[in-house]
């Protein structure tokens, strides 16, 4: 059986990749699927912890196919929202995306 | 004793009457109901004095002191309280009696002298309103009162001062008249806060009771700068009394309330409001002698001061009613000397300032009415515009020379027997004094003179009208004046006023009456000489002595004194600069500096807000990781 | 639980209130000004029938406050709706009834809006007066000063927007420094509860009271115009519209200056005592600033507004003179000084809407065009300046009295000075009153005014008849303010 460890540094280079990804990307897509990424590498942990610490019990499992759900959900509206940025702006690039501010 | 009451309310219900209705009724009538009430008035008063002075005063060969009205009006603490009410002591009888008197003939004599003027309702109101308060003024039964009474008189002046309220002289007079007495009045409101605290009271009859004993025991020995308590309360009071008397420096306001017109002049700033001061510490005269015999020495000198360097004012006035106006300085400070050289025991030097008061009112009123009436005839001030009068205005000259006779002191016109007592009693207390005091005499004489003759006599002028004769109303006031002018010196004034109440008997001292007659009557001989026939010979002497005269005609520069202290260090050095300091330093510097400071800082820390979800994010996740490290270490 | 007390108290508030819902229904101006003077009238009448009551009910009653009810309003922190008044508040409603009524009548061009704001601002100012609890009493303030910010800042004139936003910025940020010291009152005096009359008896440790003191006095202060924290006052009421000119310095004022004395120094005496010689120093300093300011000004609204400076100064220098005489002249000084600045206020604001300025070099011989304006404002000025038989001459001389009581140097001098300010008042006011009304008329546009309407009248008259009644019959009123400072006096 591979190690737990394995998973969780899987997970934590995901969970990290992703908040940088969040972090420098400029590409509402880009970091829309930087947010996905660290979505995903919670889910890979709750199913882990699940299956290796409390193998009797499957919330962990739920819990991960409930988060894919809601990311699925999450992601439709992400991208419904961002083609409404594109075809209102003609650009998904957030340094642009500020007038709200203005 | 209930007509005292009825005598203070008749002119007050002519002052609410005219005053709320003055605009509904013709002003024919409004001046006749004004004077109808003032001679009701002057009638009770002297029932009043009658009953005072021989049946109901005299107890024991002594005038005793009657309260026969009094309510409290305002409490301030336990014992001190504000009351009103009537207070008859022999020189308050007298005083009512002068005051109402004077103003009955000079609401006569308005009625022909104001004829026609706008606003002649207003003036028949001013003029009950002023009357009103200076009798509250003569009864009040506590300084508080007197005080509240003494404002209202300080009111009425101005408002009657700046009657013309269209002349800029008269505004400005009128306002000069008002600021300065109130600036002396402040000395008078903190000498009687002064002195309230130390004797908590504020009542005549318990100040000056048993020699002034109470005041002397809890104010003498309480000293602040080398002096007793009582003497600064008292010296601050004599401040006030002097605003109103216009005594040196504070003397400026009175020359300029000529402006008012002429009947006002002779009843306020001649006869009646003037002599207010000298009134008061005649009233409080115990307590000075006993509690502060400094200040009573000190207003000696300054009375004396006043009357020589008044009367060398008057000398250089080319205008009447300026001229009578250093005049009435030089005579009220001449009471004020009188009173300064006075003591308990030796008692003339107060008997004599009163019986002056009483005499000077008469004469000083008439001289004013005959200056109205040249003013009327002529239709100007100057007496370079005058000339040879006597011919034009028999009447008048008449009642002007027995005046001039009256203030100048040659018997037996009543200002000899006034004059002469004064003389006496100077000369027995202290003869420094004396010396200025015939000195002053002689000048007195000598300007009152001068305008006689410079008047009256002479060529007469290229008149643009010739001078008409007055209208017989103003004429009866001033022949019913003339004829008090005669008599009021043969009363036996010492019987009635004394200082401990008693009567005394006074004899003439023919040297120092021969003295005093003889100041008078080298005065009138230089007056005649030079100005008799319009000669040069005056001119001549006032070129050289040009600069002492330059100095007198323009009043000794102490009104630019006071004007440069007033706009240039007052206005200039503190308002000015307060002002500037509001509006900068407060205003701009602290409070809209914090705002400034606000701004700046929301300006400062508004970049963090910059709408980049990415940096938000950045911010939380290294928020994260920091405070999860604290954590872990600490 | 007595409902007739509670109904008779409320009602003050109650009754602006319904003016409030009538004036949304109305739907011109000419309705609006209906509600409001009978609205106006009903206050006057209740407060009139109030101070009645309260003189028949004080001849059989000991207690400190009449009228007295209490409904729990948020129990788990104590705070209660309870009201009750003493012999000062009475006066103060009764006050506040008489100015809220004049102003009705000077405001009679105003709009719809403008009335519901002016309601609005009523029930603060009357909820204020009424209430003994701290909590209330704050929620009321607060509720006074908002409505300020939109009267001036829409129907002022002038730099209206700058002269709104500051004095809605300084006395908010006094109110915080009242809100500091009132949570401070309610966790240092060991009672946990905010009713003034209840913590009266508690003792708050002098340690608290050296700072919870100053809190409420500069936060009470403020809104009388405490020097250094005095200038919102100037430039609010020169952009201000007359009759809110007139409630905030007729009324509001008097909001700080008896929350200066039920809160501050009932509350605290022996901090009042401690640290009198800091407030005495600052408000005899802003009595001679305020006059001296005053000199210099050229516009009328500014004359009187640095006037009421140096007033209100004496008042809060009255009060901090900490003795019953000079609290007695607090009292009649808040109330002559309400009557005759809004008297001021009123009178310029009418001139101004009639000669459209208020620079003293632009008028002058007023007196022959329009001779029953003139002749009120020389009236209330006269009032300004303390003659006797005015009200200005009672206060003032029973301050100076009680000033007089204290025989030390510090208070003395201070004394002096302030009695001073009396000459500048004089010169100021005599100043304005030479260049405005005396002289004649140069301006030509200024030849056909109409003088007073009767609306004008009403206002002005019912303001004199108070200012003239205090100064000529001042025992009337001073009977019931001594009930009002018996309670301090046992205190001291």
């Amino acid at each position: 059986m591979i190690p737990m460890e394995h998973y969780i540094i899987i997970s934590s280079v995901m969970f990290f990749a992703g908040i940088y990804g969040f972090l420098t990307r400029k590409n509402l897509l880009a970091m829309l699927i930087s947010v996905e990424l660290i979505l995903n590498s919670v889910e890979i942990n709750f199913s882990v912890f699940n299956r290796y610490l409390y193998p009797e019990n499957m919330e962990g499992m739920f819990f991960s196919l409930f988060g894919i759900a809601v990311s699925a959900a999450e992601t439709a509206v992400a991208i419904a929202i961002i083609i409404n940025v594109y075809r209102n702006m003609h650009n998904i690039d957030v340094r642009h995306i500020d007038v709200m501010k203005h | 004793m209930s007509i005292s009451l009825l005598l203070l309310l008749v002119p007050l219900l002519c002052f609410v009457v005219l005053g709320l209705a003055g605009h509904k009724i013709s002003a024919r009538i409004a001046g006749l109901t004004g004077t109808a009430g003032m001679c009701l008035s002057a009638i009770l008063a002297c029932g009043l004095a009658c009953r005072y002075f021989f049946v109901d005063g005299k107890s024991e060969g002594v005038y005793r002191s009657l309260t026969p009205y009094s309510f409290e009006w305002l409490r301030f603490s336990g014992s001190l309280h504000i009351d009103l009410g009537i207070f008859l002591h022999p020189v308050s009888v007298m005083m009512l009696v002068v005051i109402t008197l004077v103003s009955s003939m000079v609401h006569i004599y308005s009625l022909g002298y104001m004829r026609g003027e706008k606003g002649f309702q207003r003036y028949y109101a001013f003029l009950s309103l002023f009357t009103f308060s200076m009798l509250g003024l003569v009864v009040a039964t506590n300084i508080f009162q007197m005080y509240i009474f003494w404002e209202l008189v300080g009111v009425s002046s101005y408002l009657l001062i700046g009657f013309y309220y269209t002349r800029p002289a008269a505004i400005a007079a009128s306002k000069k008249a008002f600021i300065v007495t109130r600036f002396a009045d402040l000395g008078f409101l903190v000498g009687v806060l002064l002195l309230s605290f130390h004797t908590k009271t504020f009542d005549f009859a318990e100040l000056t009771a048993h020699n002034a004993a109470l005041v002397v025991d809890s104010a003498t020995n309480v000293s602040f700068m080398g002096l007793s308590a009582a003497s600064w309360a008292m010296g601050l009071i004599f401040v006030g009394g002097a605003g109103k008397s216009a005594m040196f420096p504070l003397h400026v306001w009175l020359p300029d309330a000529m402006e008012g017109p002429t009947p006002v002049s002779s009843l306020i700033h001649a006869a009646t409001m003037v002599v207010a001061g000298v009134y008061m510490i005649a009233v409080l005269f115990p307590v000075y002698s006993f509690a502060a015999p400094d200040v009573l020495a000190f207003i000696g000198y300054v009375g004396a001061f006043t009357a020589l360097f008044a009367a060398l004012i008057a000398i250089a006035q080319t205008d009447v009613k300026r001229a009578l106006a250093f005049s009435t300085i030089s005579q009220i400070a001449y009471m004020m000397t009188a009173l300064g050289v006075a003591t308990q025991t030796d008692g003339t030097g107060y008997t004599a300032s009163m019986f002056h008061l009483f005499t000077h009112a008469f004469f000083k009123a008439l001289l004013f009415l005959c200056a109205g009436a040249l003013i009327h005839a002529v239709g100007s001030n100057d007496i370079g515009k005058m000339g040879n009068l006597r011919k034009y205005m028999p009447l008048t000259h008449l009642a002007f020379l027995i005046s001039c006779l009256a203030i100048a002191g040659i018997p037996p016109f009543s200002g000899f027997f006034s004059k002469d007592e004064i003389l006496t009693a100077a000369f027995n207390n202290n003869r420094l004094l004396f010396v200025v005091l015939l000195i002053v005499a002689l000048l007195t004489a000598f300007y009152m003179f001068r305008l006689y003759y410079r008047i009256f006599a002479g060529n007469s002028r290229n008149y643009e009208h010739p001078p008409h004769k007055s209208p017989p109303t103003m004429r009866f006031a001033m022949a019913a004046l003339a004829i008090f002018v005669c008599v009021s010196g043969l009363v036996p004034f010492s019987q009635f006023i004394g200082v401990d109440g008693t009567s005394h008997e006074t004899h003439i001292n023919p040297a120092i009456a021969a003295a005093g007659v003889v100041a008078a009557l080298s005065g009138i001989v230089v007056a005649a000489l030079l100005y008799r026939n319009s000669s040069g010979r005056a001119a001549q002497i006032a070129a050289r002595f040009n600069r002492l005269h330059t100095m007198a005609a323009n009043k000794f520069y102490i009104d630019e004194i006071w004007i440069f202290f007033t706009k240039t260090f007052v206005f200039g050095f503190v308002a000015r600069p307060l002002a500037w300091f509001d509006k900068t330093v407060i205003d701009g510097v602290i409070i809209n500096g914090a705002g400034r400071a606000t701004e700046k800082i929301a300006h400062l820390i508004k970049g963090l807000q910059s709408g980049q979800i990415q940096f938000y994010a950045f911010i939380f996740v290294f928020g994260t990781l920091f405070i999860t490290i604290w954590i872990l270490l600490v | 639980m007595n409902i007739f007390h509670l109904t008779l108290l409320s009602s003050f508030v109650v009754v602006p209130l319904l003016m409030l819902v009538v004036l949304f229904l109305c739907r011109n101006a000419r309705q609006a000004r209906t509600v409001m003077v009978i609205g106006s009238s009903i206050l006057l009448m209740l407060a009139m029938v109030l101070t009645l009551l309260f003189v028949r009910e004080r001849a059989v009653s000991n207690a400190p406050m009449l009228f007295v009810s209490d409904l729990v309003w948020y129990a788990p922190l104590n705070i209660h709706y309870s009201i009750g008044v003493d012999g000062i508040s009475t006066l103060m409603l009764l006050l506040s009834a008489i100015i809220v009524f004049a102003a009705v009548f000077s405001s009679w061009q105003m709009n719809r809006d403008y009335f519901l704001w002016f309601c609005l601002l009523i029930i603060g100012a009357f909820g204020f007066f009424i209430s003994t609890d701290l909590f209330t009493m704050f929620m009321f303030y607060e509720t006074a000063l908002i409505p300020m910010y939109l009267l001036v800042g829409i129907w002022g004139t002038g730099k209206k927007e700058y002269a709104a936003m500051k004095l809605a910025l300084m006395l908010m940020g006094a109110s915080a420094l009242l809100l500091m010291g009132i949570l401070g009152i309610y966790y240092t005096s060991g009672a946990k509860t905010m009713n003034v009359q209840t913590l009266i008896d508690m003792n708050i440790p002098l340690m608290h009271q050296y700072w919870i003191f100053p809190l409420i006095f500069i936060g009470f202060g403020t809104l009388c115009a405490l020097f250094p924290f005095h200038t919102w006052s100037p430039d609010g009421y020169a952009s201000a519209p007359s009759a809110v000119s007139m409630l905030h310095a007729g009324l509001l004022k008097k909001l700080g200056a008896y929350g200066c004395f039920r809160v501050a120094i009932c509350l605290m005496p022996q901090g009042a005592h401690e640290l009198s010689w800091i407030f005495i120093t600052l408000a005899a300093t802003g009595v001679v600033y305020g006059a001296f300011c005053a000199v210099r000004q050229t516009d009328l609204k500014y004359i009187n507004a640095y006037s009421s400076v140096s007033h209100c100064g004496l008042i809060l220098f009255a009060i901090m003179m900490l003795n019953e005489t000079a609290m007695k002249g607090a009292v009649l000084q808040m109330l002559s000084h309400g009557l005759m600045a809004a008297l001021f206020f009123a009178v310029i604001g009418m001139i101004y809407s009639r000669t459209h300025t208020r620079q003293l070099n632009e008028m002058s011989g007023l007196m022959k065009v329009i001779p029953f304006l003139s002749i009120i404002y020389i009236i209330a000025g006269f009032a300004s300046l303390g003659l006797p038989g005015l009200s200005g001459f009672v206060a003032e001389m029973n301050i100076f009295v009680g000033a007089f009581e204290h025989d030390d140097i510090f208070r003395r001098v201070l004394t002096i000075a302030a009695t001073g300010s009396i000459v500048i008042t004089a010169v100021y006011i005599l100043q304005a009153v030479g260049k405005i009304f005396y002289g004649s008329v140069t301006n030509e546009k200024h030849r056909q005014l109409p003088d007073a309407f009767w609306y004008d009248k009403v206002s002005t008259l019912i303001l004199l008849a108070g200012v003239i009644l205090i100064g000529l019959a001042p025992f009337l009123v001073s009977g019931i303010i001594e009930d009002g400072l018996s309670v301090f006096q046992l205190r001291i």
